[in-house]
């Protein structure tokens, strides 16, 4: 709402958040400029000042573009990117970037198709101490070199890396004239010198001054009295270059100096209530709650080589070992002992990727018994469908928790495959136990929104017959599995034996406290009390924390996230509403609206400020994100270790060097700086380099997920998917509500007036939409929202969009978009590319039954595909990645 | 048939022995409320600002516990329209909010990528006409085309609904659309079971316990938003919550509606905030915008529902110049009071007449 | 007789100042009796809408232990009380006739779905976690300790809150299972 410009781009905001459109909707009447950029023209569009269309996988080239054009016009805001950003750091002479490679850095190895990262490192002072101590130098060259191994890069070693990226050390040659060649401007001057408004048209198909019209707007309303913020969702992360285009538009807000200060920033909208908190305290393999890594085991065999990389790094994450000791007494209390390294043995440790993708074509190769679903469907709202249907058929048993019948749970009676005869139901060996779960109301506890805050929920109802909480349900499981171990001398359930499993009970059913687990996440002091927040956290194994980042929820024996303090009797921060984390933050790294002196960059964005007088910092009504008496001309002593290592005008305080990264030093695994690769399945050829896709793209090889070549004539259309304001992601709480069903009623995708006439297809017909991988039908609606784009030599893109929400069960029902994805994914973080691959369009309904698979092996072979076919119950292995 | 001069004061509304037509200070105590009364309350619904999210019908759903859409069985209960994003048609007696979807395109000089029409076509669509997309088969009734003729001379860079799309300016229109809550409600007063009535807040209900489902109401609404049910043939439609007013609570629809586009509150108020934004929308260049059902010399006497559209009122599938049904009542009752008479008289005289025989 | 008489909307209209029987003679029973189910709740609880990222607060409003009205909460400095059509039908979602309430149970091969006791059901799941863990246990891998199981995996938490993510992760990590997702990988 304090915005002057904002840019929403990845995201449909106005239909997938609308209630917080209403901000949108304010700043604008308050005179910002909104802008949508998207391949298709939605409500979002509708209400912004200006659409731009571009072709959906590339955004780089877009942002790159405008990257290029502050600096190229020297608009960036100079004071800001000298003092806060890496802007001036050396990069080492071995560095060789895409544009000198042709698509690939330096250090690229084909054979494991991962890069080494080494010359991609600052040129580091030769003096030792220059600021950070390095208490265990052995240790911690060690860990940076088993860092580089490939399985720790395959487990996802950006996210390894906590929340603040990773560990550097030494300090960084500077140059504060940015002239130095081979400093981290120059080096990103060069990077995107080609990235031009004349490729964003060739590439994107955007119009120059369309282009022009976005890049004059922000940078008109960035710097001192001005900011801008950008917007975005799934529609940038769900890409096989996806954590790259969200660097890409990190790189341009520092640029313009638009983090952390008020009406700035770039805001992931998340889809799911809680979707933030389980990434928080995590429900992934590859992390342990608080971002800290779940231990490799290449790496991570004791306690002391997991906190080696953080022993003497600058930045809040120096004080890792505090974290992890807190987290291990939480789970195993009196158990964990320093003599027994705080029990971090019973960790188990991961070797590689173990995400959801790899997992199912783990259970399709019959290697995994048991399969837990808690509120998720993903035979609907996973890419590639078909593959998660085999994967379900393959298990030995399922538990399914939800609130109505879902495809996931009845898959042995409502799969397309069983239309096929890819999928018998009587020769279906999966045992399945549909667990029904209680809803929001009938339970107490937190989501953790959007924007990291946590709301206490109060339990307002009893839930129905079995309905039970997963709380109920886990801690139970956990309970019974103790009953049944209790007498066990096997050192294997240790673990479990030790674990600390006691929790008031309440009511009839038992239902754990879930203010007690909340307390537990807060962590307790030697003297039993709350913990005010995570600086109190010691690595003696005095202190306890489930979650260190969320320390202080539970300050003063209060549930934080329970205060209710009305809206209107507060400021516009609102503080005393729920509870944010860090310490009740709501704008992160916030130092940074204020100038290195401390003061604030202007009266009109003033936000935080150092107070002279009284010797602390000050702001507008946030918690201030920084130590909060240390001056602004602080200067970390030889010696000094995590955040006192950080000086005053460091206020990027999770990262070791306290700046801002316009280059990524360390990382990202596919590169220091975002670079245009095409989808892995591409309607047209990569203009900017030879190398057509992301390299380290990663691919499941096999009959149910093979892939399109690029640029071909069998399957020429773009095809990019989305959600509806008027359903919820796989459907199970919208398809089965019948006033949001009449809203939407049917699987529908919507094509250009262009395209319906090249292909024949009417308004309200149908259509069969055809991938490598299945042929769905739908309603067609032929809308010039959607827009042909012209790209290089003249070459017509189409674009289709399709919505996911559809499946086999509930009061709507239809196909499911998902099926025709392809699971191919971001190295970085394991997400599959949702947004964009190619399909076939045609008029009229699908064939049913085993005409369908013929259908679908009659296109593959026109494409020059290997074949599809599935023997009967799906058990086939990978043929390679 | 007897006709009524258009210079007859029915038609001015200055008739005060008319209170079936023109202005009308206050309506409930017209309708026998004290003076005391609460105000009259209405919806100022400003369609620049709607989303078209459809939270509206939803929440007007769940509060009023109204069946699902059943469409008037001109297409499958649950079947894609084809109609841009509306699936839900219109209003009816399960449906009292519903969210209008209008889509416009013409085209506009850009440099560089554009795949749009040939020169003369874009011509064609800058004079406002569009060519629909493949016209429908005959007899399949889903087909319907989704571009409309686009007021493209009116039409600026500062309308809310429009963006500059590439080489097209696009135009999204949403618009919830509601009950009226006329000042002269036709429904109510062709009403013969009293079913019918006019509340303390002003606004129009359908009394539940009293409809016997006749459907006279239905043809005498000007706007065709009260419709019967298919089981027991009884009128549904919007009764802007009255028991919500009752515990001092809006409506459900203005409750929920994310950007403000449902406004509730006392009608003068909304009359001034509507006022205050057509002003300021007309400043900005959006020379499309206008006020309907505000006027209070209007064929209905003003609404208490009224709305800020960026189109003509067809253009949203509301009629351009309502009028009461029973404006012409008085006129015609005094007509058939003066037919009445003369039949009596006939009939006398022939009594009479025969009498002397 | 007086009150019988003012029960007869004929003889209000007559009477009465609304002699179009338009309004006030007009009311009926029901109309007169009017009340607005949000008043006669047993109690209002605060909530938090179970649908996308926002976090917009409901009032939920409860009678004879059944929710009668799901609305936002107008205190939220998030929503300030406004809702989009999910989370508008809150009250539908929650109330669904459809809804799943006894444990359903789909044996190995078998073509329909069973009855089957919910303790009976938690036994049954305990049975099948001990087995798939100590069967698919790895004590190393490469020669390097890793302590676990791979015979069980979990998908799911972004629906769920915190406490039930703390302590699936608390379990699963104790038993030994590593892969556990939820819908933020994709």
């Amino acid at each position: 709402m304090n915005s002057d410009c904002i840019v929403i781009e990845g995201s449909n905001m106005a239909e997938c958040h609308p209630v917080a459109f209403q901000w949108v909707t304010e700043a604008k009447a308050r005179g910002a400029k909104v802008v949508h950029v998207d391949p298709r023209f939605t409500r979002t569009s509708a209400i912004a000042d200006l659409h731009v269309p571009l072709r959906a996988g590339s955004d780089i080239v877009f942002l790159g573009a405008l990257v290029n054009h502050v600096l190229s016009n020297d608009l960036f805001f100079r004071d800001y990117v000298v003092a806060y950003t890496n802007a001036s750091s050396i990069i080492r002479e071995e560095f060789q970037d895409a544009e000198d490679l042709d698509g690939l850095f330096s250090g690229w190895d084909p054979d494991s198709k991962q890069y080494d990262q080494a010359s991609w490192q600052y040129e580091v002072e030769d003096t030792p101490g220059g600021g950070v101590a390095e208490d265990d130098p052995a240790g911690a060259a060690e860990q940076e070199r088993l860092s580089q191994h490939e399985s720790v890069k395959d487990s996802d070693q950006a996210h390894a890396s906590g929340s603040g990226g990773p560990p550097l050390h030494g300090r960084a040659k500077r140059d504060e004239t940015l002239q130095h060649p081979r400093c981290v401007f120059q080096v990103l001057k060069r990077h995107f010198a080609r990235y031009t408004p004349e490729m964003v048209a060739e590439v994107c198909g955007v119009e120059p001054e369309a282009f022009l019209k976005v890049a004059e707007w922000i940078t008109a309303n960035s710097g001192r009295e001005r900011t801008t913020a950008f917007v975005y969702s799934v529609g940038w992360t769900q890409h096989t270059v996806g954590a790259q285009y969200i660097r890409t538009a990190s790189i341009l807000q520092a640029l313009l100096g638009n983090m952390g200060r008020p009406g700035g920033g770039i805001l992931a909208l998340r889809g799911h209530a809680s979707i933030q908190g389980s990434t928080d305290i995590p429900t992934l393999y590859n992390l342990l709650p608080g971002y800290l890594p779940m231990p490799h085991a290449v790496q991570h065999q004791s306690l002391d080589d997991y906190t080696a990389d953080a022993a003497g790094t600058g930045g809040f994450w120096g004080n890792k070992r505090a974290y992890a000791v807190s987290l291990l007494k939480a789970w195993w209390g009196d158990a964990a002992t320093p003599e027994n390294d705080f029990c971090f043995d019973y960790v188990p440790k991961i070797t590689g990727d173990h995400s959801s993708y790899r997992t199912v074509a783990d259970m399709i190769e019959g290697k995994v018994a048991g399969y837990f679903l808690a509120g998720e469907n993903p035979t609907v709202g996973h890419a590639n469908g078909r593959m998660q249907r085999f994967g379900l058929a393959n298990l030995e048993w399922l538990v399914v928790r939800d609130l109505q019948m879902i495809e996931s749970a009845s898959f042995w009676q409502t799969a397309p495959e069983i239309e096929t005869g890819e999928l018998v139901t009587d020769q279906i060996a999966t045992e399945v136990f549909f667990m029904p779960a209680a809803s929001h109301v009938e339970k107490d506890g937190t989501f953790t929104q959007t924007q990291r805050m946590l709301q206490w929920r109060f339990k307002a109802i009893e839930p129905p017959g079995d309905c039970r909480s997963d709380l109920w349900f886990y801690f139970h499981l956990g309970r019974i599995l103790r009953e049944r171990l209790k007498d066990s001398t096997d050192p294997r359930d240790r673990p479990l034996l030790d674990l600390t499993w006691d929790y008031p009970l309440h009511g009839e059913t038992q239902d754990p406290s879930a203010d007690a687990v909340l307390r537990e996440i807060n962590g307790v002091g030697p003297d039993g009390r709350a913990l005010s927040g995570y600086l109190d956290l010691k690595d003696d194994g005095s202190t306890t924390s489930g979650c260190w980042i969320y320390s202080g929820v539970y300050a003063d024996e209060v549930n934080q996230a329970a205060r209710k303090r009305p809206g209107r009797e507060q400021g516009q921060v609102a503080s005393e509403w729920g509870w944010s984390w860090p310490y009740n933050r709501r704008v992160l790294y916030n130092r940074a609206s204020a100038d290195p002196d401390g003061k604030p960059w202007s009266e009109r964005k003033k936000y935080v400020w150092w107070d002279a007088e009284a010797g602390r910092w000050a702001s507008t009504g946030d918690a201030v994100d920084f130590e909060a008496t240390k001056p602004p001309d602080y200067v970390p002593p030889p010696g000094a270790k995590a955040q006192a290592a950080l000086s005053g005008r460091d206020p990027f305080v999770m990262q070791s060097d306290g700046k801002a990264w316009l280059f990524a030093p360390k990382g990202v695994v596919d590169g220091p700086l975002p670079t245009h690769y095409e989808p892995a399945e591409s309607p047209v050829g990569n203009a900017l380099y030879a190398v057509q896709a992301n390299p380290t793209t990663e691919h499941i090889q096999a009959p149910y997920n093979r892939e399109a070549p690029s640029s071909g004539d069998v399957f020429p259309y773009s095809v990019t998917t989305y959600r509806l304001t008027e359903h919820h992601t796989a459907g199970a709480m919208s398809r089965t509500l019948p006033y949001l069903s009449e809203l939407q009623p049917e699987f529908f995708v919507e094509v250009s007036p262009e395209l319906a006439a090249e292909r024949g297809l009417e308004n309200g017909g149908w259509a069969t939409v055809v991938s490598p991988r299945a042929a769905i039908e739908a309603r067609v609606l032929v809308t010039e929202r959607i827009r042909p784009l012209r790209t290089r030599g003249g070459k017509v893109v189409h674009q289709i969009g399709a919505p996911y929400h559809w499946g086999e069960v509930g009061i709507s029902t239809g196909d499911s978009a998902n099926d025709l994805l392809p699971v191919v994914m971001d190295p970085n973080t394991h997400i599959q590319e949702s947004k964009a691959s190619t399909v076939d369009i045609r008029p009229g309904r699908r064939p049913r039954g085993p005409e369908l698979t013929e259908l679908l092996e009659e296109y593959r072979s026109r494409a020059g595909i290997a074949s599809g076919r599935m023997p009967v119950g799906g058990r086939v292995a990978v043929e390679g990645t | 048939m007897t006709t009524v001069s258009s210079a007859s004061p029915a038609f001015t509304g200055k008739d005060p022995q008319n209170r079936l037509f023109g202005p009308l200070p206050d309506v409930a105590a017209e309708a026998g409320y004290q003076e005391d009364h609460p105000a009259r309350v209405g919806f100022f619904t400003d369609t620049s600002v709607c989303i078209g999210c459809k939270a509206c019908e939803v929440a007007c759903k769940e509060w009023n516990t109204l069946p699902m859409d059943d469409s008037y069985g001109t297409r499958d209960t649950l079947g894609l329209s084809g109609m841009s994003y509306d699936n839900t048609g219109q209003l009816g007696a399960n449906t009292w909010r519903h969210v209008a979807f209008i889509e416009q395109v013409r085209t506009v000089d850009l440099p560089m990528p554009s795949v749009g029409p040939p020169p003369d076509a874009a011509a064609s669509r800058r004079d406002g006409i569009v060519d629909a997309p493949d016209e429908a088969e005959p007899g399949d009734s889903v087909v319907t085309a989704q571009t409309s003729v686009l007021n493209a001379e009116a039409l600026s860079e500062y309308d809310p609904q429009t963006s500059q799309s590439g080489d097209r300016e696009i135009r999204w229109l949403m618009a919830s659309d509601v009950c009226k809550h006329c000042t002269h409600a036709g429904c109510l007063d062709v009403c013969p079971t009293g079913a019918l009535f006019r509340t303390e807040f002003g606004t129009v209900v359908v009394q539940g316990d009293i409809c016997n489902g006749c459907g006279y109401c239905v043809p005498s609404c000007p706007y065709g938003v009260i419709n019967q049910r298919k089981d027991d043939g009884r009128v549904f439609k919007c009764t802007m919550c009255y028991d919500r007013l009752t515990d001092g609570l809006q409506p459900a629809c203005a409750t929920a509606c994310p950007t403000q586009s449902i406004q509730f509150g006392n009608l003068d108020e909304l009359q001034a905030r509507a006022d205050a934004r057509l002003e300021t929308l007309k400043r900005q260049g959006v020379e499309t915008a206008r006020l309907y059902g505000r006027d209070e010399d209007d064929g209905v006497g003003g609404n208490g529902a009224f709305f800020l559209l960026l189109d003509e009122p067809e253009v949203y599938g509301l009629p351009p110049d309502p009028i009461v049904t029973t404006r012409d009542l008085p006129a015609m009752w005094r007509s058939a009071a003066a037919a009445a008479a003369m039949m009596v008289g006939v009939a006398l005289s022939a009594v009479l007449g025969s009498r002397r025989r | 007789m007086k009150t019988w008489l003012d029960a007869w909307p004929v003889f209000r209209q007559l009477t009465g100042p609304d002699p179009l029987g338009r309004g006030r003679a007009a009311r009926s029973k029901d109309t007169e009796s009017v009340v607005a189910r949000t008043a006669t709740a047993d109690r209002v609880v605060q909530s938090v809408c179970p649908y996308c990222s926002v976090g917009c607060a409901q009032r939920v409003y409860v009678k004879d232990e059944r929710v009668v009205q799901i609305e936002g909460d107008p205190d939220s400095p998030v929503n300030r009380g406004r809702l989009c059509p999910k989370g508008s039908a809150s009250k539908s979602l929650v109330t669904s006739p459809t809804r799943v309430t006894k444990v359903r149970y789909r044996r190995p091969y078998g073509t329909e779905w069973e009855d089957l006791d919910l303790d009976t059901a938690m036994e049954m799941i305990a049975d099948r976690v001990l087995d798939a863990r100590r069967r698919y246990w790895q004590d190393e891998c490469d020669g390097k300790r890793v302590n676990r199981t791979m015979g069980i995996a979990s998908l799911g938490g972004a629906a769920l809150d915190n406490e039930e993510n703390y302590l699936m992760k608390k379990l699963y990590s104790a038993m030994g299972a590593i892969q556990i997702e939820n819908q933020a990988r994709i």
